[in-house]
């Protein structure tokens, strides 16, 4: 079997008093999708900011390709080859599409402490960036201002600046956040093409989705894991119906 | 990033007429024009800082000050060469702004205003009170760097003329650098990191690197600011380094507009010909300009050079 691209084991973190995440062990492997599910205050995002390195674990460890990288600062952590989306859209407004995708593959430049040439000129870094727009449906949209982007492409912009930091892992945070039919079907096909070279580790609330590209289901409540494999298990775990699914469905 | 066609309109005017007007400008206009040239310099510096990499720094008048008692001290009683005291004299910057900035920039927003603030007050204080620096009084210089080549010096800078025009090729020099700079991976860094420095960090920037770099480079070109006014006024004196001296480069830069880079060294132009203007009509004068900069605040929130990048903004939309 492959080995886990990103592994955590036990990990932790907790705000004072309030354990947010605790002991939390999961695997990511390339050419899969494990999404994490859980109501609102399971510590999703949590995770998610810890295996990132925007938040520093108070407890466990996370390994990336077996190399420990726990407690790594955010810059380290995407040097080794994690790329991460936001869950509220986090790009350069300012910027046109592919400047924001310029500047993101810029990152993988030995330095970008370089002062006179113009940013440009770097075909190389142009490349990337045309690549990853490409590769997340934006090919033709480079030019525009990303603030004129309509939202369900912006959500794709978020995703073609990771992929121009050329990542080998995947994390992504509820990347169909606020999206319309349409625009979720065309994530959710931009998220089964990554899969292919990936590792992908997806935070999403939209359940049809989860269950349409994930290889692997972890529910999260309170902190925890509750329940964790393949989604046919998931499905039908009466544990996992009661604490999560079926509270959703009582609503319908 | 391109300069709005306007702004490149009006600088070039302004260029010509400043290349212009010691044919028509008395001694002491010549004298108030290269001043204002060597603040524009300084504030282009700070726009560099507060503009593009969103650090508001209220102490940038410490590199200003030292790079100009470094030559105070080293030239002020004998001659000595341009070629090698102006480059020594931004380094010492430079390193002040390296051993400052290790310390500052763990620090953001208003507490990065504070502790720049400390540093530049706290060697304003030493020196105030040091006799190695002058103390109050400052230190005068008895004669002037000399710029020579080969044997030949055709700039002689106790010569305000000479002073005028190469304070102007400095200011040139100093906005076409700056100008490439922003252009450039680097730059582009900046410009990311004052919209989002979390963002960067995740994209996998060592952000502090870039800030510090960027605060080198600034305080690098404040010594060169520095330096030419020891050379212009022939007197170094604490208020060089005092948070006065910070707060109207800030003044000048928010007057301009921020991240605009021409548009500090137009408000530096602005603030100091209508401080002269108004000084020349009432003694309230300080009243009027406060009015003026409180008006641009309300009513030109991008800055003089931001009016024109508002326009074509406005062009975008339609």
């Amino acid at each position: 079997m492959a080995e886990a691209a990103l592994r955590t084991e036990g990990l932790s973190r907790a705000f004072g008093g309030l354990a947010a995440v605790s002991g939390v062990s999961l695997e990511c492997r390339s050419g899969s999708v494990h999404a994490v599910i859980g109501p609102n205050g399971a510590g999703k995002t949590t995770l998610i900011n810890m295996l990132s390195g925007d938040l520093a674990p108070s407890g466990g460890r996370i390994e990336l390709f077996g190399e420990d990288v726990t407690g790594l600062p955010p810059e380290r952590i995407s040097q080794r080859g994690v790329g991460r989306s936001y869950q509220k859209t986090n790009i350069f407004l300012g910027f046109s599409a592919f400047e924001n995708c310029r500047l993101a593959a810029q990152s993988r430049l030995p330095s970008s402490m370089r002062f006179f040439r113009r940013a440009e000129r770097y075909h190389e870094v142009n490349a990337a960036a045309a690549r990853a727009l490409a590769a997340a449906g934006l090919g033709d949209r480079g030019d525009v201002r990303a603030a004129a982007l309509s939202h369900g492409e912006q959500r794709q912009l978020e995703i073609a600046m990771t992929l121009a930091t050329a990542p080998r892992v995947l994390l992504l945070d509820e990347p169909l956040a606020g999206m319309g039919a349409e625009e979720s079907a065309r994530m959710v096909a931009l998220i089964r093409a990554l899969k292919e070279r990936h590792a992908v580790l997806l935070v999403e609330h939209d359940m049809d989705a989860v269950f349409a590209v994930a290889d692997t289901l972890t529910v999260m409540v309170n902190g925890t894991v509750l329940a964790s494999g393949r989604p046919s298990e998931i499905r039908a775990s009466r544990e996992v119906q009661q604490a999560y699914l079926g509270e959703g469905e009582a609503h319908v | 990033m391109e300069a709005p066609r306007g702004l490149r309109v009006l600088l070039a005017v302004i260029l010509i007429g400043l290349v212009l007007f010691p044919l028509v400008g008395e001694r002491f206009y010549i004298q108030y024009a290269t001043k204002i040239m060597i603040l524009a310099i300084f504030a282009m510096s700070l726009d560099l800082l507060v503009g593009y990499t969103g650090l508001v720094s209220l102490g940038h008048a410490l590199c200003y000050g030292i790079a100009g008692y470094a030559l105070a001290l080293v030239g002020g009683h004998a001659a000595v060469s341009l070629w090698w005291s102006l480059p020594a004299a931004m380094l010492v910057s430079a390193l002040a702004a390296l051993v400052v900035g290790v310390l500052v920039l763990r620090t953001a927003g208003i507490y990065f205003i504070m502790v720049t603030l400390a540093f530049a007050q706290m060697l304003y204080y030493y020196v105030r009170d040091s006799e190695y620096f002058g103390g109050s009084d400052g230190i005068y210089l008895d004669v002037r760097p000399t710029l020579s080549l080969f044997g030949w010096a055709p700039v002689d800078l106790g010569n305000q003329l000479h002073r005028y025009y190469l304070t102007l090729a400095l200011a040139v020099a100093t906005y076409v650098v700056l100008r490439s700079v922003l252009r450039s991976p680097f730059g582009r860094v900046l410009i990311g990191i004052r919209d989002n420095e979390p963002r960067m960090r995740s994209l996998g920037f060592p952000t502090f690197r870039y800030k510090l770099a960027c605060f080198v480079l600034a305080g690098a070109l404040a010594g060169l600011a520095g330096y030419m006014t020891a050379v212009q006024d022939g007197i170094m004196n604490p208020e060089q380094l005092g948070w006065h001296r910070s707060g109207e480069a800030l003044m000048m830069v928010i007057l301009g507009g921020m991240g605009t880079l021409a548009g500090p060294a137009l408000g530096a132009g602005a603030l100091m010909v209508l401080e002269l203007v108004f000084s020349i009509w009432t003694k309230y004068w300080q009243l009027l300009l406060g009015g003026f900069i409180v008006a641009v605040v309300l009513f030109l929130p991008g800055g003089l050079g931001g009016v024109f990048a508002r326009r074509r903004g406005g062009a975008d939309r339609g």
